[in-house]
């Protein structure tokens, strides 16, 4: 049985929904944002040799993509250990 | 010493390699078997996922795609990384508290039907028959080119090397010789572009060098490219988008769900002790595939300016045929590339104008696998790359033939026709599964039925129709019932397979299209690679249409989505 009652269970569930919520917005924008919507218009910076857009679409979206895989793991941790749900 | 005798000894070094570990890894009870125990450390897991996951596909081929794709070909790079986040956030956490053997096991218990579970077995087989046919072609071209045995031959080498560590270790034996597998796919990959890079633009690291000017001159490279492949009447390599921007976006989600809701992917985070473990063994997972996935754009891109300048060394000066060099003439024997003298000159003219073009075929996979010859790198590379070529095949086939073989003895034997059976028989049978599967796997390989083209593009189609919706709204809803996901299941894979089929042909079999007098890509001009995406948005329609109008899931089933989102109590693998 689950060690939390049914009103800590909602309240562990919503704060995981936000920041899962918070970082696929960051994910959609990354990639599809800046890597196809926003191509032409952020290809008018030039970072090096790079233009920015196809920086984001070849490069940068993948290394966003790393980032918010472990501070997802890092922030849900913390909120398992929060309401004593992390396993032994 | 030889290239030949080389390539002998570094991928017979590496196939003894991969036998010891069998040896030592083998299984010993059904978890073993199904889940490597349940213990395998989250790094670990995650360099296994990574070679799980980069197949001869990506290996031998997605450089090459993105060298004559451009900017388009960031659908692959975006797409085969950023499903990893959805795996990490909304699936494999849940999924591995649950924590049982199967993805159909899920979906069977989560909507209370053996109907559910069947139909998700048969998406499962489907997808991972189709993608298995790609690796075992790879496996069988890896060793005709490089080691100069017969195509048949090859394959039947790399069978028994996989019959030995699949059979004997299921997933630990997998687990373990895939880590071995990424080593020796990771550094084939990455040297001889460590070497390119630092030639062409005096950067050790290939994806600085893809953005610095070439070397000698302050000139960036991407621009000279931009530059060389225009003049020629090509797209503009840096902005050349794929048919539109709403394909584009297609294909990219349809890959990224497509990742999500592959079984094979899914499986390796069953193997992890614990659900913290799943979320970080993603992101471990990603890290090892991201190394090789931000080194592919810069092999693509310098391979290409590489072989624009050996064709073409000064705008309007050409190579002469007579006096081309070794590497074009040992590719030219493979029938990868092909010239053909159009006017009559001698001389090698190469364009985008069919009717002036010299240049009747380079196929993509020159890329990567000419790439070290065109740079003039030692031949040991060039063996570690045949090396590679074969890990990174033999080590997707494992994951793909565990998936299909534990689906057959544990959803459908053990699950369904004998309930009864004793673990020990039930091992015994996953590894007759296993043989089979590696048997019939061998045998499409050899005869690969008119879709071997274009299937794994396919699998990934049809996990993010069917598998991926199901499993999504098993985790996120308690409303969904067996009625609504059955329903959504089968409409999702139906209507993305009947769009296939109406572009390539039923079963892909030539002169069975049937698009009638519609347009090919007529639906909102996307191709049927990237129609997985719509599947599951009829998926996800039709599932909670239905689900509306017939009966709640049981509490029990709304209990069992409760357990999943709350980490504590885990348990193992395979624990009920």
């Amino acid at each position: 049985m689950s060690p939390l009652t049914e009103q800590q269970a909602k309240e562990y569930w919503r704060r995981n929904v936000s920041l899962m919520v918070k970082l696929m917005v960051i994910w959609f924008v990354v990639s599809f944002g800046c890597g196809i919507l926003l191509f032409d218009l952020l290809n008018q910076v030039q970072i090096g040799g790079y233009k920015l857009g196809f920086w984001f679409a070849q490069q940068g979206s993948i290394y966003v993509f790393v980032v918010l895989i472990f501070y997802y793991a890092k922030k849900m941790a913390a909120l398992d250990r929060e309401f004593g749900v992390e396993e032994d | 010493m030889e290239l030949q005798t080389l390539s002998y000894l570094v991928v017979g070094a590496t196939f003894a390699l991969y036998l010891g570990i069998a040896f030592w890894a083998r299984a010993g009870s059904t978890k073993d078997f199904y889940v490597a125990g349940g213990g395998v450390h989250p790094v670990a897991n995650g360099m296994a996922t990574a070679a799980d996951w980069m197949s001869a596909a990506s290996f031998i081929s997605m450089a090459g795609m993105i060298s004559f794709m451009g900017y388009g070909g960031s659908v692959f790079l975006m797409g085969w990384t950023g499903g990893y986040v959805i795996l990490a956030m909304l699936l494999a956490p849940y999924l591995r508290k649950y924590g049982k053997f199967t993805v159909p096991e899920f979906i069977g218990d989560r909507f209370y039907s053996r109907t559910a579970r069947v139909v998700a077995v048969i998406c499962l087989i489907l997808c991972s028959v189709t993608y298995v046919i790609g690796q075992m072609k790879g496996v069988g071209v890896a060793f005709s080119r490089f080691l100069e045995v017969e195509y048949a031959t090859g394959l039947l080498i790399g069978m028994i090397i996989v019959f030995f560590y699949a059979v004997l270790g299921g997933m630990k034996g997998i687990t373990y010789t895939q880590i071995a597998q990424y080593c020796v796919l990771i550094l084939a990959y990455t040297i001889p572009a460590i070497f390119i890079s630092l030639q062409l633009t005096g950067n050790p690291i290939p994806q600085l060098g893809l953005g610095s000017t070439i070397s000698g001159t302050d000139t960036y490279m991407l621009d000279r490219l931009d530059m060389v492949v225009t003049d020629l009447g090509f797209n503009r390599y840096s902005t050349d988008v794929r048919l539109s921007t709403l394909n584009m976006f297609a294909y990219t989600m349809s890959l990224m769900i497509g990742t999500a809701g592959l079984p094979h992917v899914i499986i390796r985070f069953f193997t992890v002790p614990k659900v913290k473990d799943a979320r970080s063994s993603a992101g471990w997972a990603l890290v090892f595939i991201a190394i090789l996935y931000t080194t592919a754009p810069a092999v693509g891109a310098m391979a290409r300016l590489n072989l624009m300048q050996t064709i073409e060394p000064t705008p309007g000066e050409y190579l002469v045929y007579d006096e081309r060099p070794q590497w074009f003439k040992n590719w030219e024997k493979t029938g990868l590339l092909a010239y053909e003298d159009k006017n009559g000159d001698g001389l090698v003219q190469y364009s985008a104008d069919p009717a002036t073009n010299d240049m009747v075929k380079i196929d993509n996979d020159i890329m990567v696998l000419a790439n070290p010859e065109i740079a003039q790198l030692p031949n040991w590379v060039i063996a570690l790359v045949a090396a590679g070529g074969l890990a990174a095949a033999l080590s997707t086939a494992a994951g793909l033939l565990l998936a299909i073989s534990s689906a057959i003895s544990h959803d459908l034997l053990k699950g369904m026709i004998a309930p009864d059976i004793s673990e020990r028989q039930e091992l015994n049978a996953s590894r007759v599964a296993m043989a089979l599967a590696i048997v019939g796997a061998g045998y499409l390989g050899l005869n690969p039925p008119g879709f071997a083209a274009g299937t794994v593009a396919l699998a990934f189609g049809l996990a993010a129709s069917s598998i991926f919706p199901a499993l999504m709204m098993g985790i996120f809803s308690s409303r969904v019932n067996k009625e609504g996901a059955i329903a959504g299941m089968v409409a999702g894979i139906g209507i993305t397979l009947f769009y296939v089929f109406q572009h390539k042909g039923i079963m892909f079999i030539p002169g069975t299209e049937f698009l009638g007098s519609m347009q090919p890509n007529w639906f909102m001009g996307i191709e049927p690679n990237a129609f997985g995406v719509v599947g599951a948005i009829v998926n996800f329609a039709v599932a909670y249409g239905v689900s509306m109008v017939t009966a709640e899931p049981p509490q029990s089933v709304r209990d069992l989505v409760e357990h999943i989102r709350i980490p504590a109590g885990a348990g193992d693998a395979g624990g009920h």
